[in-house]
């Protein structure tokens, strides 16, 4: 473990990564990443498919156990990961999936249980608590897995590609949410995205992995709550968009009439069609949501 | 998009609603499309009975026509008053209850050595790399084939017998349980990991709960198994059991009263089996599957 960080400028970091190496067979996919994050921070991580983002996450919530590699990693005791799918067990009821791990018996279990509770009413299941996972919609299913990372009190939220499945009008509505619960709670929050609009509208500071390495670390000095209509955040988007090696003209759709504020999102293929409609509608309902 | 109107095909629209999913899509506005469903559709009410109620019902009538040679089969009364003549006789009952000791005791110790064995085999390596070569190789020896030699080396009495049944149970209890076991989504793993759970909450939890629609098809093999075994293991070598009883009379030419005994036996197999289906229903109460 690295040296207790102490007599520097600033809060203590939360996390401190000191020259990061990961490798798969042959290929390095992390090649020595140094990072340190103020507590309480909102990092987004960006970067294409296949960028060692995932990796990284990974690495700091500690369950890449058959990776090789080497370098220090300081991170907080208290660690939550929300994973791209719920990953709810379906055996357990939406409280019992909430409070797994929690203390289950005694005095304690008694405040774990509120505690559960608390955090699902935070996240909008207030009455949901005995329902299956299976009788939860996707949106639903993320939020019950935010009130499972919640009701840890965490000091750091992992989350990788956490809204990736989740459709544009439920993603923004999980935006709010999670802006909401971290200004409420103020983790240090890492969120690996591949969505530059999201890392924009939520991060204090983006940044942007690639082959292995940091090529931006943009901090992001926007008011809060933020506007895609702003023209600042349209000149970070730029700048990410840069960074990750995409050009305005490639990340919008070939028929797609041009307009200078039409908002512009690398998205996966399934849903570059509906594109136009859902990023304009996510616009306005970013701001009526704000 | 096309105006699509989804929902289940009525019952009974077979023919009709194939051609109508047959025209052009969007040929007219006002055609619905038809989506075939691939699910078994809604329950039918006491299903499971259906097929063997059904089959009665043709055994009735074949032999009330007399089409059916009561010399090859007799008729469904008859075995029944067979069996209650047998019964009154004072000849059934201890036979029955020693048949059932035998299946009860072998099914019991078969359970546990399938689940113990299994759970050794799934939860770790070197469990797996001692136990599991073994467990197939055993499965590959027909059990008729060992009696000669569990006879040669228990006798022919009680033991022999159980050993039998326990190992027609264990097997397959031992291979869907390992199965399901090692088949534990690697997902749950880590976020049982990420959330900091014991190596005890973690079997608790994610491995026990995972593995049981596994076990519980082990389970209901095992139940049919002990059943098979216990025909086996007492048409072969016994002085008693229902089996044997069965031997006995058709020595004799009672075909009704060798009826009476496979009737039994068929009735045990499913009532069993339901029963362990009625417990399942109840523990995997969360699960949606096309079995509803």
């Amino acid at each position: 473990m690295a040296a207790h960080p102490g007599g520097l400028s600033g809060p203590a970091p939360a996390v401190v990564l000191d020259r990061l190496t990961r490798r798969f067979g042959t290929r390095t996919v992390l090649d020595g990443v140094d990072l340190r994050i103020p507590d309480g921070q909102f990092v987004a991580l960006v970067g294409r498919s296949g960028s060692g983002k995932s990796t990284l996450l990974r690495a700091i919530a500690g369950i890449d156990h058959e990776v090789e590699g080497d370098g220090g990693i300081l991170a907080p005791q208290r660690v939550s990961v929300v994973f791209q799918d719920s990953r709810l067990l379906p055996w357990r009821r939406v409280l019992d999936n909430v409070l797994l791990g929690l203390a289950r018996r005694g005095p304690q279990r008694a405040a774990a249980e509120q505690r559960g509770r608390a955090a699902l009413a935070e996240v909008g299941l207030a009455g949901r608590e005995d329902a299956w996972p299976s009788e939860l919609s996707g949106g639903e299913a993320q939020r019950a897995a935010l009130a499972r990372s919640l009701a840890r009190e965490p000091e750091l939220i992992l989350a990788d590609e956490p809204f990736g499945a989740l459709d544009a009008l439920t993603r923004i509505k999980m935006h709010t949410l999670l802006r909401e619960l971290w200004h409420r709670h103020g983790p240090t929050v890492l969120l690996v995205t591949h969505d530059v609009d999201e890392a924009v509208l939520l991060a204090d500071r983006a940044l942007v992995l690639e082959e292995g390495r940091f090529c931006l670390d943009l901090p992001i000095d926007l008011p809060r709550p933020r506007s895609v209509k702003d023209p600042r955040f349209a000149e970070y988007r730029e700048r990410l968009l840069a960074a990750l090696g995409v050009r305005e003209d490639e990340a919008d759709a070939p028929d797609t009439p041009q307009t200078p504020d039409t908002p512009v999102e690398v998205e996966s293929e399934a849903e570059s069609q509906s594109e136009p409609e859902t990023t304009a509608a996510a616009a306005q309902l970013a701001e009526v949501a704000a | 998009m096309a105006d699509t109107l989804i929902r289940p095909l009525p019952a009974g629209s077979g023919p009709a609603a194939e051609a109508g999913s047959a025209q052009p899509a969007g040929a007219a506005p006002s055609a619905r499309r038809r989506v075939r469903r691939l699910g078994p559709g809604r329950r039918i009410p006491f299903a499971r009975a259906l097929g063997p109620v059904l089959l009665i019902a043709a055994w009735s009538l074949a032999s009330a026509t007399g089409r059916l040679d009561p010399r090859i089969l007799p008729a469904p009364w008859s075995v029944v008053n067979t069996g209650i003549q047998l019964w009154n006789s004072g000849t059934l009952g201890p036979d029955l209850a020693i048949s059932l000791q035998r299946a009860g005791e072998g099914f019991a110790i078969g359970l546990v050595a399938g689940v113990a064995l299994a759970l050794v085999a799934g939860l770790s390596r070197i469990g797996a790399a001692l136990i599991d070569g073994n467990v197939q190789i055993n499965r590959a020896l027909p059990i008729l084939g060992m009696i000669p030699l569990f006879i040669l080396w228990l006798g022919i009495g009680e033991t022999f017998k159980i050993t039998i049944i326990a190992m027609a149970v264990y097997i397959p209890i031992y291979i869907n349980l390992s199965a399901a076991l090692s088949a534990i989504d690697q997902r749950y793993v880590e976020l049982a990991e990420t959330l900091g759970l014991s190596r005890g909450e973690f079997l608790r939890h994610v491995v026990v709960p995972g593995a049981l629609p596994g076990f519980f098809t082990g389970l209901r093999l095992g139940v049919t198994g002990s059943w098979l075994a216990l025909v086996v293991v007492e048409e072969v070598n016994a002085t008693s059991g229902l089996g044997y009883l069965m031997y006995q009379q058709a020595t004799y030419g009672l075909i009704d009263s060798v009826v009476v005994g496979l009737a039994i036996y068929g009735i045990w197999g499913f009532a069993s089996d339901l029963i362990v289906r009625l417990i399942e229903r109840r523990v995997l109460s969360w699960r949606r599957t096309l079995a509803g």
